[in-house]
């Protein structure tokens, strides 16, 4: 039987024109120069079509915003996070008026209005009114508490506040000992948001480590971990970390708790990297430049870390921005048990255990929206963020 | 078929196994042990009584012995006569505070299961099938909030939501009335008229990420070769779609409960905890910060193992769904 | 766009022996990368009890071309143009030149008389029948299930009907093989499967979309034989798709060679083969080893590469690998069909269509 030379797909409509190019073209040189532009040219590839993802561009800003929080929380919080004042326990949220009415007319002036309240003779719970007539003036860059940022330099500035740093500001309200809610949302993004990263990078070497042993090796030793993988994944996670955390001793101070949690997410959080890790390696093991390296003799451990790994960081990039937004969640559930991070420490999870008890939320439901929102958003940002990144780093597999 | 499920029974064993010695091990971790904590409470007033209860109690499960004579005393125990242990905090024998309340853990994961597959199967044939219409956004959104909001955090807000607009707090899983009453139609009528909250709090977060599978599971299907064969042969669109992508679609889905089990489990535990509901959550918690070994250790074990028996049933009913995979079996042996 | 005059009267003619008059086709994907032009002008007749081979390399249009036949082009696939004249038997009655003619490119794709038409009166075979078949129903349900769309019959009824046409087709031990998966079956048995689900309602022309491709030799030859059988027993007519010329020249008697969705040429396989017209057509004859030379002979490939669908040559699609390609000629104009003699028809200005030959034409622009 003859055939007719069948003429290379290019023109199926389902292989990306510009996959063709780099992917075919027969580079001379080395493996490590054929790998590099292997890489490369993905990464090229990846951010092209990263870009077109408009949801996963707008969660990327959103993000990065996020994490600016972390490294410059001072700046952005108004007040300090302990900051408290029993004059204005469970103050409501204010309105920042743009403009003032004088005598002479509209003027530009941002402020805040005072509060007034009276208490119920019963129930001790207040009831606030706007003062119209106080006026605290509202400022960017203004001088409030001081602070060290990143312990190096010590400044008062914070990118807005009142003029007058005893005034009172609540713009998304106070808790019950009268601390600005906006201010511990942000602080609280210190530890929320790094949980998430310290916990991902300990499950990103646990996972790569073991991952790539799994899938490099194959044979027993990848079924022996492939069985522990399975066995920490059949465990409900909760019940497992609730009592790892109660394990915790009551005698370590929050920083070692802080790592404790991050170390009790990993133990779980790893099994999920090591998969991704393990089914790259799978399909990469039968790639020609990795047979290729394997023929010219280099070694295994060179093999993985110079050629193999380099050549799926985007697929881990996009599995760790899944994993953080569990991480978060996962922090957070602890810490609204009691188990994980406490008071005086701010993180989101505490501060939503502070709004567990339902009547009194229903007079103060800023306490617990605010951070709820804070919460909701971030993760939401951090899945839409992940999601763009996994379909841009493999859009044929989701 | 025999054959693959006694395969799988005896797999099991090691995971087994493996789950009772990882909850002693959890529970022994925590430094000192409830009674050295509750005779140090007790100090000067030297109750002798209690003193001499501690020591029988240290006695017989040899508190000060090394931790795999420790183990094997408890386990063995477990296993020949159903004795779990003694609480110490209730001061009754561990199996009778745990059933009541892990028969509940389990109809409550059981139902937010089939609740929640039932709202993804719906809700993502409809998006696939539908692929890029409004409906489809609209409910890949919805999927991404529940994704994103923690059940206990769902849990605060429909608490809130209820009790500022229904003026009443949700909660528990019966009413006043019924608390203590044995079981009858009645109890269990009321029981299922509070179920329906924490089912509907823990199947939000299951339903989010199941929907997800099953659309992209059916979007697959769909385009599969068999679809336009079963077109070309004349079938209208809505039964070749149920009678081929959908039943192939469902396969992968199937086998997406082995591991959604243990999310529904912590969903449970967590929920309850919230909602202070009669399940395992709450007492769970209490246990653990009181070291209350026995009782945590046992909670811990059981919740392994009904998450496995889950998975078991689930591989279960997808070899009888998929002919496919026990034949792969069969060909490996 | 394409030149092609053809009268949309309110009866449409066929040729007598016609069965189906594919004319003018236009089958186009719009992408986001843009407008594919999967089938630009596809024209063709089959007749009555023939075999009609379509040839061309892959990615030419001709399972798309196949596809549109039937209406179940892929979305965002839609057939935007041309017409597809199908003389419709009565069922029961016999194969004459008798019935009514349906364009079953103005047919709705979801309406009932175009399912009826699926499977009923035009059944496909496609190339991997692996996948498809569904994995998880025997073949026994799949086949019985297309007798039932068609047919109103019992169960029972349909399961020996089915059981009958699997034997028919050459399946041993057809009673039990009725319950068996397809991964339980080799691929040559699937291939006979699925032409038995096709053969079960007993089309006028059934559609084979590469059916050997994906099969070895040996088989290969086993499934052809079994299709020319069924012919003659079945007296359909069939349209078999392929990139393999040998095979061709086995089953056809009559071939229209494809290139970038168009029809280039078409005739009966004789003067195909003894006296192409087209340069692409005599390309591909060359790329033919000859007998006796040995297989260690480089074949005579043609030269280049199928341009991008997204990017289309100017006039003839052929002219940027065409060895007697005309600038200035070529590259401005599309060729119009022109007809050789009754059955013979190609597409090159070699033949006539260029201003200078004195044909009007429209200009590609
Ligand atoms: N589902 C589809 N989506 C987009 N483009 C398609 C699709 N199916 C086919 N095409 C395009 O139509 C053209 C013809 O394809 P096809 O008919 O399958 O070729 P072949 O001659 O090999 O059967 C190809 O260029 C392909 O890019
Ligand atoms: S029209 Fe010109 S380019 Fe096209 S086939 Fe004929 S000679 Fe070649
Ligand atoms: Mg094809």
């Amino acid at each position: 039987m003859t055939h007719v030379e069948p003429a290379p797909d290019t023109t199926g409509a389902r292989v990306d024109p510009d996959t063709s190019p780099e992917g075919s073209s027969a580079v001379p040189g080395g493996t490590k120069r054929r790998n590099n532009l292997y890489t490369a040219s993905q990464w090229r590839l990846m951010w092209w079509r990263f870009r077109k993802h408009k949801l996963a561009m707008v969660s990327a800003i959103f993000v990065v915003f996020v994490y600016l929080l972390v490294l410059f929380a001072e700046f952005f919080a108004p007040f300090h996070s302990s900051d408290f004042d029993a004059e204005y326990q469970h103050a409501p949220p204010q309105s920042l008026h743009l403009f003032e009415e004088t005598d002479d007319g509209t003027r530009f002036n941002p402020h805040v209005k005072g509060f007034d309240y009276e208490s119920d003779e019963e129930t001790w719970r207040r009831t606030y009114t706007t003062d119209e007539s106080e006026i605290y003036p509202v400022r960017p860059f203004v001088h409030g508490h001081e602070y060290e940022l990143f312990g190096l330099i010590t400044t008062d500035i914070h990118l807005f506040g009142p003029t007058d740093p005893d005034a009172p500001m609540y713009l998304f309200g106070a808790d019950r000992n009268g601390r600005d809610i906006l201010s511990r949302v942000i602080y609280g993004t210190q530890i929320s948001m790094s949980i998430g990263v310290v916990g991902v990078v300990l499950s990103l070497v646990l996972g790569i480590v073991l991952g790539g042993v799994s899938g490099y090796f194959g044979g027993w030793i990848d079924s022996a971990i492939q069985r522990v993988i399975e066995f920490v994944r059949s465990l409900p996670e909760i019940p497992l970390w609730m009592a790892l955390a109660a394990a915790l001793p009551q005698s370590w101070s929050q920083v070692q708790v802080y790592f404790g949690i991050t170390v009790i997410l990993s133990i779980v959080g790893w099994t999920t990297l090591a998969r991704v890790v393990r089914g790259k390696f799978f399909s990469l093991r039968e790639e020609d430049f990795v047979t290729a390296a394997v023929l010219d003799g280099v070694s295994k451990p060179r093999v993985i870390f110079r050629h193999m790994l380099p050549s799926f960081t985007s697929h881990i990039i996009a599995a760790v921005t899944l994993a953080i937004p569990a991480m978060i969640l996962a922090e957070t559930a602890l810490s609204f048990l009691g188990l994980g991070l406490t008071e005086p420490t701010v993180s989101w999870g505490v501060l939503l255990r502070e709004a567990q008890d339902i009547p009194s939320i229903a007079h103060t439901p800023w306490v617990l929206i605010v951070p709820a929102v804070a919460v909701i958003t971030t993760v939401l940002a951090l899945n839409f963020l992940g999601d763009g990144l996994r379909d841009a780093a493999d859009p044929y597999n989701k | 078929m025999l054959k693959y499920i006694a395969r799988r029974l005896l797999v099991m064993i090691p995971t087994l196994f493996a789950i009772s010695l990882a909850s002693f091990f959890i529970i022994q971790l925590p430094p000192g042990d409830f009674l050295t904590t509750y005779a140090a409470g007790m100090g000067a007033q030297d109750n002798i009584i209690a003193r001499e209860q501690l020591a029988v109690l240290e006695e017989r499960y040899g508190l000060d012995e090394p931790f795999h004579v420790q183990y094997w005393r408890w386990i063995s125990n477990i296993v020949c006569c159903g004795d779990f242990g003694q609480s110490f905090e209730w001061n009754q024998p561990v199996s009778s505070l745990i059933w009541d309340r892990l028969t509940l853990t389990m109809l409550l994961a059981v139902v937010s299961t089939l609740f929640t597959w039932l709202v993804a199967f719906l809700i993502g044939t409809y998006s696939a099938v539908r692929q890029y219409s409004l409906g489809d956004y609209f409910w890949t959104f919805i999927g991404f909030i529940g994704l994103a909001t923690p059940n206990f955090l769902l849990a605060l807000v429909l608490m809130y939501i209820s009790f500022r607009y229904f003026g009443q707090s949700v909660g528990g899983l019966f009413s006043p009335e019924y608390q203590n009453a044995p079981w009858s139609l009645g109890k269990a009528w009321d029981l299922f008229q509070h179920l329906w909250i924490p089912v509907v709090i823990i199947a939000t977060a299951g339903a989010a990420s199941t929907i997800r599978i099953m659309r992209a599971n059916l979007l697959d299907e769909l385009h599969r070769p068999y679809t336009t064969t079963a077109r070309a042969k004349g079938m209208q669109e809505w039964r070749l779609i149920a009678k081929y992508p959908l039943r192939l679609a469902l396969n992968p889905f199937i086998s997406t409960v082995g591991w959604t089990i243990p999310t529904l489990v912590s969903g449970e535990i967590i929920v309850s905890v919230v909602l202070d509901l009669p399940t395992t959550g709450p007492l769970l918690l209490r246990a653990l910060s009181s070291q209350d070994m026995y009782l945590a250790g046992s909670f811990l074990m059981m919740l392994g193992v009904l998450t496995l028996i889950g998975t078991l049933l689930s591989d279960i009913l997808l070899a009888w769904l998929d002919p496919r995979i026990q034949y792969e079996k069969a060909g490996r042996r | 766009m394409v030149a092609e005059s053809v009268q949309t009267s309110a009866s449409p003619e066929l040729d007598h022996d016609s069965l189906l008059s594919v004319r003018a086709l236009q089958t186009h994907f719009p992408l986001d990368q843009g407008l594919v032009k999967a089938v630009d002008g596809a024209s063709f007749d089959i007749r009555q009890g023939t075999t009609l081979c379509v040839v061309g390399e892959s990615g030419c249009g001709k399972s798309v071309t196949a596809r549109s036949i039937l209406q179940i082009v892929d979305r965002p696939g839609r057939v935007v143009g041309g017409e597809i004249l199908f003389r419709r038997q009565r069922r029961g009655a016999g194969k004459g030149p008798d019935g009514e003619i349906v364009d079953l490119a103005a047919l709705d794709p979801k309406g009932a008389q175009m399912r009826r038409i699926r499977g009923g009166d035009i059944a496909m075979i496609f190339q991997e029948p692996m996948t498809s078949l569904s994995p998880v129903h025997t073949i026994g349900n799949q086949i019985v299930e297309a007798i039932q769309l068609h047919e109103n019959v019992s169960n029972r009824e349909a399961k020996e009907r089915a059981v009958e046409v699997l034997h028919k087709v050459g399946v041993p031990r057809a009673k039990q093989r009725f319950d068996s998966y397809p991964f339980e079956l080799s691929g040559g048995l699937r291939q006979r499967a699925m032409i038995a689900m096709a053969l079960s309602c007993n089309p006028a022309l059934l559609i084979a979309d590469e059916p050997t491709t994906a099969l070895d030799v040996t088989t290969q030859a086993q499934i052809l034989e079994l299709m020319r059988e069924l012919q003659d027993d079945y007296g359909m007519a069939i349209m078999f798709i392929t990139h393999d010329l040998g095979v061709v020249a086995e089953m056809a008697d009559d071939v229209v060679v494809m290139y970038l969705g168009m029809t280039v040429e078409r005739g009966d396989v004789v003067s195909i083969f003894h006296d192409p017209q087209h340069p692409y057509t005599r390309a591909l004859l060359r790329s033919i080893p000859t007998m006796g030379m040995g297989t260690r002979t480089r074949l005579n490939t043609i030269k280049g590469m199928v341009p991008d669908p997204y990017d289309r040559p100017h006039g003839c699609p052929f002219h940027n690998r065409c060895g007697e390609y005309m600038p200035g000629t070529c590259d401005q104009i599309v060729p119009p069909p022109i007809d050789l003699d009754e059955h013979r028809q190609v597409r090159c200005l070699l033949h006539g269509g260029a201003p200078s030959s004195g044909v009007r034409n429209e200009v590609n622009t």
